[in-house]
């Protein structure tokens, strides 16, 4: 019993994590109907630059987010602002193509500059500290680190989009961007602002990952998918969905795993597409005006 | 005679090939209020799409303030002072009613407009501030519509077809406040199809017909035989 429950709580843990994968990508769904194929490797690309910022200042991978959220912040702000704008139109097409594009070119180029090697991020002691819960249930102080940030950044992004005029911003923009810009607002700025926000959270899902397990430049289509899934899952409606989404895929992924370790992605893949047959809208959809 | 707030001139409007405004000229006076009237397709919204920045002309001249605004992008043109009220009111449905008039208030100009005036104006927006655009009636949507438009604190009003497919009743009630919003000496361009309720509100007609200016005089001057000659072409 408390075998299963362990299962349960560790898949609920890394949910957290998928939940961050999820929300920059839902984020700049909702806000400018693209789909960044490039997610997963921008994820990827925050954890090297997390490797650069760690080894050649000697910080810890937490302390690390001080400067690797503002860096990947100001990335995702120049991107928009120079590349992706660009694409957008009436046509979902061209975005796609270009972020595809721009997956292969940060896959490469992060294999040129880094090598195919497999790095990680030392986080030192805490990396193996655990504590119980319950009697025979025991959580690692990094997973529960991990999963409180992912809380928070939910929460945050709830709030800033419910709650600030830059919110209100991203969701006028999102209804109807010639009105939008009748208001003042320049949807290329908020565009911009939407990506650069988008990366400030791939920032930190990046850290985590990179502290959490072995990465190297191939595996960012991989997080993308989980992104994909936990934001279907959860509805494109709101952050808590999200969050629910998330943690949906990491416990039928950990149950998956425990049944057999070859059906860990499966069991999630599984779970996505029974929920995609079922409930098409997610279990959180836009409730429509 | 004193420079006109807005000055049209000679301006042609293009959707891709398709010429949608030839040579339209129209001077707007600071606290004047003008009509702008015309059948279905004369050009009466791209007009107002044109002024506000949305599109640009490829021939003539917007000067408004002194200053060209013809090429400028609409964010920028709500800044010097322009706002429109979108034909069909478009307020935007995920946000509450108070947070729409609260992006109206984006350009940040200053002026006398703020939520407590708007609501002054229209009491029922104040009962619904909290509930979601899309759940206002019609003609409440219209007045958050101009509420919207005016916590800009604009010089010029740009009203597009105010009256569409709202009640009679409603539209007088929206039309007896244009006075108290004219009152402060903001100057308002009417796009309307009820030629009555546009001769009635306004002091300058001028009317359109397929993309020209057929006729143009002051409202008391011009007969119900002139308008209609100019309005049908015939």
């Amino acid at each position: 019993m408390t075998e299963w429950l362990n299962i349960i709580l560790q898949g609920v843990l890394i949910g957290g994590l998928y939940a961050m994968f999820a929300a920059g990508l839902s984020l700049i769904f909702g806000v400018m109907r693209l789909v960044n194929i490039a997610h997963g490797d921008l994820i990827v690309l925050a954890a090297y630059v997390a490797l650069m910022v760690t080894t050649s200042l000697g910080l810890d991978p937490l302390t690390s987010l001080v400067l690797v959220v503002p860096a990947m912040a100001i990335i995702g702000y120049l991107l928009q602002r120079l590349l992706l704008n660009r694409t957008l139109g009436d046509d979902l097409l061209p975005p796609l193509l270009v972020t595809f594009g721009l997956s292969i070119i940060i896959q490469n180029g992060l294999l040129e500059w880094f090598t195919a090697d497999s790095r990680k991020l030392q986080a030192g002691a805490i990396e193996v500290q655990t504590f119980q819960v319950m009697q025979g249930v025991w959580v690692g102080a990094l997973p529960f680190i991990q999963f409180i940030v992912a809380v928070a950044v939910i929460a945050g992004l709830q709030q800033l989009f419910y709650r600030t005029a830059l919110g209100r911003a991203f969701r006028a923009t999102s209804d109807d961007q010639s009105v939008a810009q009748l208001m003042g607002l320049d949807t290329r700025h908020v565009f911009a602002m939407a990506m650069a926000l988008s990366l400030a959270v791939v920032a930190i899902a990046g850290v985590f990952l990179a502290v959490r397990a072995n990465f190297d430049p191939s595996i960012g289509p991989a997080r993308l998918i989980f992104g994909f899934e936990a934001v279907i899952i959860g509805g494109l409606g709101s952050m808590w969905g999200t969050l629910v989404g998330g943690v949906i895929l990491g416990v039928a992924q950990a149950i998956g795993a425990q049944i057999d370790p070859g059906w860990q992605l499966l069991a999630g893949h599984i779970t996505f597409l029974v929920i995609l047959a079922v409930r098409p809208q997610g279990l959180f959809p836009k409730v429509s005006g | 005679m004193p420079d006109p707030l807005l000055d049209i001139r000679a301006i042609d409007v293009f959707y891709g090939d398709f010429q949608a405004l030839f040579g339209v000229s129209l001077r707007v006076n600071a606290g004047e209020v003008v009509a702008v009237i015309g059948a279905n397709g004369a050009g009466k919204s791209t007009l107002l799409k044109t002024i506000a920045g949305l599109m640009h002309p490829r021939g003539g001249d917007i000067v408004f303030n002194g200053a060209p605004v013809g090429n400028a992008p609409a964010f920028d043109v709500v800044k010097r002072g322009i706002a429109l009220v979108p034909e069909g009111r478009r307020l935007f449905p995920s946000l509450s009613v108070e947070e729409n008039l609260l992006i109206g208030a984006q350009s940040k100009r200053p002026g006398s407009w703020n939520l407590a005036r708007i609501y002054e104006l229209f009491p029922v927006l104040a009962e619904r501030r909290h509930l979601p655009a899309p759940s206002l009636s019609g003609g409440q949507q219209q007045m958050a519509a101009i509420g919207r438009a005016l916590m800009s604190n604009p010089s010029l009003l740009l009203c597009d077809e105010i009256s569409l497919g709202l009640a009679p009743i409603i539209v007088r009630d929206i039309y007896a406040r244009l006075p108290s919003i004219v009152g402060e000496g903001l100057s308002v361009v009417i796009v309307e199809q009820d030629i009555a309720q546009a001769l009635k509100a306004s002091a300058q007609v001028y009317c359109l017909q397929e993309g020209r200016v057929a006729l143009q005089g002051e409202a008391h001057e011009l007969t119900r035989e002139r308008i209609s000659a100019a309005y049908f072409g015939v």
